[in-house]
C-alpha cells in the first residue's frame, strides 16, 4: 500500500473535511507558531546575555510583544492547548472517538471564552489600559 | 505521481514518536499546573498578575517574574526551578520539533530529504535544547 501524494491546492481547499479538518489545520498552524515563538524567545534570552547580540535580543523581544503579535501568538497556545488534550484523550481512549464531533464541539465551547477574555485583555492594554 | 510507503505496523520511531506526543502534551499539562501551584505557594497571588503567572506556568524560568511586584526572586531561582524549566523546555522542544518535522514529511516529496530533515529536526532540538538550559542556569 501506497500513499498517493500531489494534492493540487484547488483539491485541498474544495476538500469537504469540515470541523475535524479545520481543527486539523488550526492545530498545525498553532504548533507552528509556537514552535517559531519558542525558539525565537529562546535565542533571544541567549543573545541578551551576549556583548554582540544584545541589540539582536532587544530587537526579537520587541516583536513578541507587540500586541497583534500576542494576540496571534495567544491563540496558537491556547488553540493547541485544547484541541492536543482533545486528541491526546480519543487517541489514548480509542473508544471515545465515537463523540469526536461532541469533543470538537466541546472544545469551541472551551476555547471562545477563554481566547475571548485574553484578545480583550490585550486589546484593552493596547488602547491604554 | 509520487508515492511512498505506509507507515510500518510496531514498535519504530514514528510509533514511539506518536506516542510520545501524546504523553508530553499531558507531561506539560502536568509541569505547567506544578509551576502554577508553585507560584501560588511562592506568594503570587498577592505580587503577580494573572498573565504573568501563565507566563511562569509555560516555563517557570526567573526573568518571567522580573516584572512583576514580586520583591525577593529568591525563591523563584533555585535549582528546583532551574531544573523545572529545563525539564520543561526539553520536553516541549522535542514535542515541537517532531511536530515540526510531521507537517515538513507531508510536503517533502524526496525521501532522502525527509531523512535528512529527521536528522536535522534532532539536530535541532539538540542544539535549542542547550541553548535554552544554558539561558535558564546562567539568567
Amino acid at each position: 500500500m501506497a500513499l498517493k501524494r500531489d494534492v493540487s491546492l484547488k483539491d485541498a481547499l474544495r476538500y469537504q473535511g469540515k470541523g475535524p479538518m479545520l481543527t486539523y489545520i488550526l492545530h498545525r498552524i498553532g504548533g507552528l507558531g509556537i514552535v517559531i515563538f519558542v525558539s525565537l524567545h529562546v535565542l533571544a534570552g541567549f543573545m541578551l546575555n551576549q556583548p554582540w547580540g544584545s541589540s539582536a535580543g532587544i530587537f526579537i523581544d520587541s516583536i513578541y510583544e507587540y500586541w497583534v503579535f500576542q494576540i496571534f501568538i495567544f491563540f496558537c497556545v491556547i488553540f493547541h492547548m485544547i484541541n492536543g488534550l482533545r486528541i491526546t484523550i480519543l487517541d489514548l481512549w480509542p473508544k471515545l472517538i465515537e463523540y469526536q464531533r461532541e469533543a470538537i464541539w466541546l472544545e469551541w465551547v472551551v476555547f471562545l471564552p477563554v481566547y475571548g477574555i485574553a484578545v480583550y485583555t490585550i486589546v484593552q492594554n493596547a488602547l491604554g489600559g | 505521481m509520487n508515492l511512498r510507503s505506509a507507515p510500518q505496523r510496531g514498535v519504530n520511531f514514528d510509533y514511539i514518536m506518536w506516542l510520545y506526543t501524546r504523553l508530553s502534551a499531558l507531561a506539560m499539562y502536568l509541569l505547567g499546573f506544578i509551576g502554577i501551584t508553585g507560584a501560588l505557594i511562592m506568594g503570587a497571588r498577592q505580587q503577580m498578575s494573572l498573565p504573568d503567572l501563565m507566563r511562569w506556568a509555560f516555563t517557570p524560568e526567573v526573568t518571567h517574574v522580573l516584572n512583576t511586584n514580586v520583591a525577593n526572586i529568591d525563591a523563584w531561582k533555585t535549582l528546583f526551578w532551574q531544573l523545572m524549566g529545563s525539564l520543561l523546555v526539553v520536553v516541549a522542544g522535542a514535542h515541537g520539533y517532531h511536530g515540526l518535522l510531521n507537517v515538513l514529511d507531508d510536503y517533502v516529496k524526496s525521501a532522502g530529504w525527509r531523512e535528512f530533515l529527521r536528522y536535522f529536526t534532532i539536530a535541532l532540538w539538540l542544539v535549542m535544547s542547550v541553548i535554552a538550559v544554558y539561558v535558564i542556569f546562567t539568567s
